[in-house]
């Protein structure tokens, strides 16, 4: 069989942390612990997930500690790529991860805050370790009104999505990843005309986010969104074959995808 | 003993805890006296290309005397790059060229750059890649990329051919990042040890 000239699109599996525990719950009934982020992720990877983003949610100053810890253990026996974000701050925050064995970090509010973070981390590490996470919003508005938010959606930047994409594959981002403030949380699909706006407007990947509530969002997400990759978590609540199951639809929509993985 | 040669690009870590998953000893070194005392070498990859330099100053001599002393060499990434002349990347640091012709970035007409799974073309009787079949996915991430020579032994496609996979006697360079391709990657790396 030739190989397939287009690159594969991505699923990436998301798990959200507070001070070393898994939070949202992903439900793998083999697993005597179902909150632990170490087995969860090698249970994702293992199931067909392309690569597996932590993402630390921990509020506390004294659950931030245990970051490090749990990324040297999640990272241990896992052989896809994987991001860590929430809460990376500094050059030196960014390094801690990457010691602790993740390979590429996600930073969002801090980089907004201060962009030349993105240059500063990009230099040390290489543009493939950085990804910008934007949390975009735009009701009923066209896709380039989108405005950014920080602060979990509670505080407007005044920057456009789109313009603040372009920023950062300026200033060395490697990815953009995409949230949809609008569709996170609906099950609805992902924003497939934002997506795609953003897609157009840098020549980095783009991973969307928000909005997964079926197999068909994810085609659409891949075709009509354009998008490289696409993340979620709660989609794979439904048990160790939901990336398998997901990708042989997204296969047989005619979606390049890693397989047999 | 496995050196995993620390010359300053990024990835080593991760390079390393692949390796001892396979429950082989590597160490991570810049120091000339381990490099000489190993049995195999690795240089893990990601990076600008002008990170090689210090593969052209102190490293050079014990990493080549390594190489011609018939030790297996995986150099991964950047790694596999620096063995070919150069770089269009960084036109002023030169490769060891041990492999014909220089690595240059992908054409305009695809994204770049080239990260995710994509796809090998396997070519017969490469001992590194024994057990992997064509259409193997592994996982890339780089803007440049080595041209097909007499040597490639898998290739993949995006935005034309370029060498995924490189092998004459004791040399061995992967573009793709096998302590991040999953079982085709661990298998890559067994294979290594294993020679």
């Amino acid at each position: 069989m030739p190989c397939d000239e287009r690159l594969a699109k991505r699923i990436i599996a998301c798990l959200d942390v507070d001070a070393g525990r898994v939070v949202k719950g992903i439900q793998f009934q083999q697993l005597r612990d179902a909150g632990d982020p170490a087995e969860l992720a090698v249970a994702h990877a293992s199931a067909g997930a392309d690569e597996i983003v932590l993402l630390d949610i921990t509020a506390t100053h004294e659950g931030r500690k245990t970051l490090a810890e749990t990324v040297r253990r999640t990272a241990r026996d896992l052989f896809v790529p994987f991001t860590v974000g929430g809460g990376i701050r500094t050059l030196q925050d960014a390094a801690q991860v990457f010691d602790a064995g993740a390979d590429k970090v996600s930073i969002n509010s801090a980089a907004l805050a201060n962009p030349g973070l993105i240059g500063e981390i990009a230099g040390r590490f290489g543009s493939q370790a950085v990804i910008v996470a934007i949390d975009a919003r735009r009701g009923t508005g066209p896709a380039d009104t989108a405005e950014v938010f920080v602060s979990g959606g509670r505080t407007a930047t005044g920057k456009k999505a789109l313009q603040w994409a372009r920023e950062a594959e300026d200033r060395g981002a490697g990815e953009i990843l995409l949230t949809s403030m609008d569709r996170d949380g609906t099950g609805l699909g992902f924003d497939c005309e934002l997506t795609s706006a953003v897609a157009s407007s840098v020549s980095i990947p783009v991973i969307a986010s928000g909005g997964a509530g079926n197999a068909q969002h994810f085609v659409d997400v891949f075709s009509a969104g354009h998008a490289d990759a696409a993340l979620a978590a709660s989609i794979f609540h439904f048990g160790t074959h939901a990336v398998a199951d997901l990708k042989q639809t997204l296969l047989g929509a005619g979606i390049p995808m890693r397989w047999p993985c | 003993m496995i050196a995993i040669v620390d010359y300053g690009a990024g990835n080593i870590s991760s390079v390393k805890k692949a390796l001892e998953h396979l429950s082989v000893d590597a160490q991570v070194t810049s120091d000339p006296s381990v490099i000489s005392a190993a049995q195999k070498l690795v240089t893990p990859g990601v990076g600008h290309f002008t990170r090689c330099q210090s593969l052209n100053e102190h490293l050079r001599a014990p990493v080549l005397d390594a190489i011609k002393s018939g030790k297996p060499f995986l150099g991964i990434c950047v790694g596999m790059q620096w063995l070919f002349a150069g770089s269009t990347e960084a036109p002023k640091t030169p490769g060891a060229g041990l492999f014909p012709g220089e690595c240059s970035r992908f054409p305009a007409s695809v994204k770049s750059p080239h990260v995710g799974w994509n796809q090998l073309e396997v070519r017969p009787g490469s001992r590194l890649l024994q057990g992997v079949n064509s259409g193997a996915f592994v996982y890339y991430t780089h803007s440049y990329r080595a041209p097909v020579i007499a040597e490639t032994t898998a290739c993949t496609n995006y935005g034309g051919m370029f060498s995924a996979a490189v092998e004459r006697d004791n040399i061995f360079g992967v573009q793709f990042h096998p302590e991040k391709s999953a079982e085709a990657g661990l298998k890559i790396l067994e294979n290594f040890c294993a020679l």
